[in-house]
């Protein structure tokens, strides 16, 4: 029983490394940029989140009203007004771009809201759980699972079922020619970034209230975002998701032998992939 | 105020290499230039300065009295000039009829719909939902082209519409040229097959090395003409 249940929270995070890997890997294939100010971009939705929450006085999770829209916006802006003018022809200048945002990120956070560890207080929410038998669920865990799952249909759905998906893949596969569809390269890699930082907020939130957060703990998100989109499969929604949890699972497995080993544990399982599949369990971009 | 194309003096590079030396030309609504010439002549760079796709560095592209030069492609296709590139280049995680509609997306309005583009290429009909990779090289011309006629476009530019293409294959889509231009649209053909091009065309010019060696009517020059002025000599 005891096992099944460090697989079971194990599963239910990663939920949360499914919601962390999303946007990181829509960015990836949309335009071929490997964002590594992501994780960073999480912290700060976490903050946004805070503040929104002390002006507010909203719930957490009621938060996400406006960090979603205000998250997007500032995508939307960080893409027309920095990362466009990066991409193109080479994969560095925007990977180098991406690093030092990452680093003004951390700074500009720590300045203003010091390195004091914070958290989003969800209040009973975060106690609260359902027993099946000898297991018990607790509801956090599951609706942040519920979330990636949601955000991970909602994806998918956007990006085979309607016109703004279509402007995704078509721009992804020849962006030269996507233009003479009337499909403007800067605008489509807009919205990219917005919708991606929108699931940004979604996972800032949720990691604010699962446990503390600081202004230097972005880079330790990325990682874990990186490890589900890679033994995912690059291109992969659904296999992201799988991603999230195989390393969750590691992590919970790792933890259960000694609580040393939880972060080491996720990070073996990853590289056992790597070299068992080097593309990932269900690839879908080539190269 | 004139209608149709018109370039006067332009200059394009290709990378650092200057791939035209002041090409003009002149293009009625309604008529079929043939561009002809050597690889390496400037052709495809001469399509994609009147796209969008290039720049050019000096001259002026004109389309129906609006001076276009250095317009971006996503709004050139807005004013209904369209390119079947070289290679098709589809798009290929689009199926078959994702990249019909992507085509059309301009929403210009017009004769051409996924219904009358199904009627022009039936195959395309029966192969819609399918990855567009799957098809065959004819087929997918088909669908380069039908993505191309989904934006309504009053200028078509084809480039090497026939490379790779079997022979039989190149006699169908030819065959189906007429219906397409009849539409009282103009097109620029490019086209390693000269006597092909010219067959289709009301008028064409010969590129050398960047510059218009020669131009009129097809019937209007000699055989012997027209492969000097293609070779350059």
């Amino acid at each position: 029983m005891d096992l099944v249940n460090i697989v079971l929270q194990g599963v239910l995070v990663g939920g949360l490394y499914a919601l962390f890997a999303a946007g990181l890997s829509l960015i990836f294939g949309v335009m071929r940029l490997v964002n590594i100010a992501h994780g960073d971009l999480i912290v700060l939705a976490a903050y946004v989140a805070m503040e929104v929450v002390k002006l507010t006085g909203l719930h957490p999770l009621v938060s996400l009203i406006f960090v979603v829209p205000l998250m997007a916006a500032f995508g939307y802006a960080l893409q027309r007004g920095i990362l466009n003018r990066t991409l193109g022809g080479d994969l560095l200048p925007p990977l180098l771009v991406s690093f030092g945002l990452s680093v003004i990120l951390q700074n500009g956070l720590l300045a203003v809201f010091t390195a004091d560890s914070r958290k989003l207080d969800a209040g009973a929410l975060e106690t609260a759980s359902v027993a099946f038998g000898g297991i018990s669920i607790g509801i956090l865990p599951a609706l942040m699972f519920g979330a990636a799952v949601a955000v991970i249909a909602g994806l998918q759905f956007l990006f085979y079922r309607t016109a703004l998906g279509r402007a995704f893949r078509a721009t992804s596969d020849d962006a030269e020619i996507a233009e003479l569809m009337g499909l403007d390269r800067a605008q489509v890699f807009g919205w990219a970034m917005a919708l991606s930082l929108a699931v940004v907020a979604i996972a800032g939130v949720f990691l604010a209230i699962r446990s503390n957060f600081d202004p230097f703990m972005g880079p330790g998100r990325l990682i874990f975002g990186f490890e589900a989109v890679i033994i995912g499969g690059l291109g992969n929604l659904w296999g992201t998701l799988v991603g999230g949890v195989i390393l969750g699972v590691g992590q919970g497995l790792g933890a259960a032998i000694d609580p040393g080993w939880q972060i080491l544990a996720g990070h073996v399982a990853f590289l056992l992939i790597l070299a068992l599949k080097p593309r990932g369990l269900f690839p879908r971009i080539d190269g | 105020m004139s209608d149709g194309l018109r370039l006067t003096d332009v200059e394009s590079f290709y990378g650092d290499f200057q791939a035209l030396h002041g090409v003009s030309l002149a293009l009625e609504p309604g008529q079929v230039l043939a561009l002809i010439g050597a690889n390496g002549a400037g052709k495809s760079t001469l399509l994609k300065s009147i796209c969008g796709l290039a720049s050019p560095e000096r001259g002026r592209v004109e389309w129906n009295g609006r001076d276009i030069t250095g317009w971006k492609g996503s709004a050139t296709v807005a004013l209904g000039i369209a390119l079947v590139p070289e290679g098709r280049r589809l798009f290929k995680s689009l199926s078959v009829e994702e990249n019909l509609v992507l085509g059309g997306q301009v929403g210009r309005k017009g004769p051409w719909t996924l219904k009358t583009i199904y009627e022009l290429f039936p195959v395309l009909a029966e192969k819609r939902h399918q990855p567009s990779t799957s098809l065959s090289g004819g087929q997918q011309q088909m669908v380069s082209i039908g993505r191309a006629l989904m934006s309504n476009p009053d200028l078509v530019l084809f480039d090497e519409l026939s490379l790779g293409l079997a022979p039989i294959v190149i006699k169908d889509i030819y065959a189906q040229l007429p219906r397409i231009t009849g539409q009282g649209m103009s097109a620029i053909l490019v086209e390693q097959d000269v006597t092909r091009a010219l067959g289709a065309a009301s008028q064409f010019l010969c590129l050398a090395e960047g510059r218009v060696s020669l131009a009129g009517r097809p019937g209007e020059h000699s055989r012997d003409a027209i492969s000097a002025a293609y070779f350059g000599t």
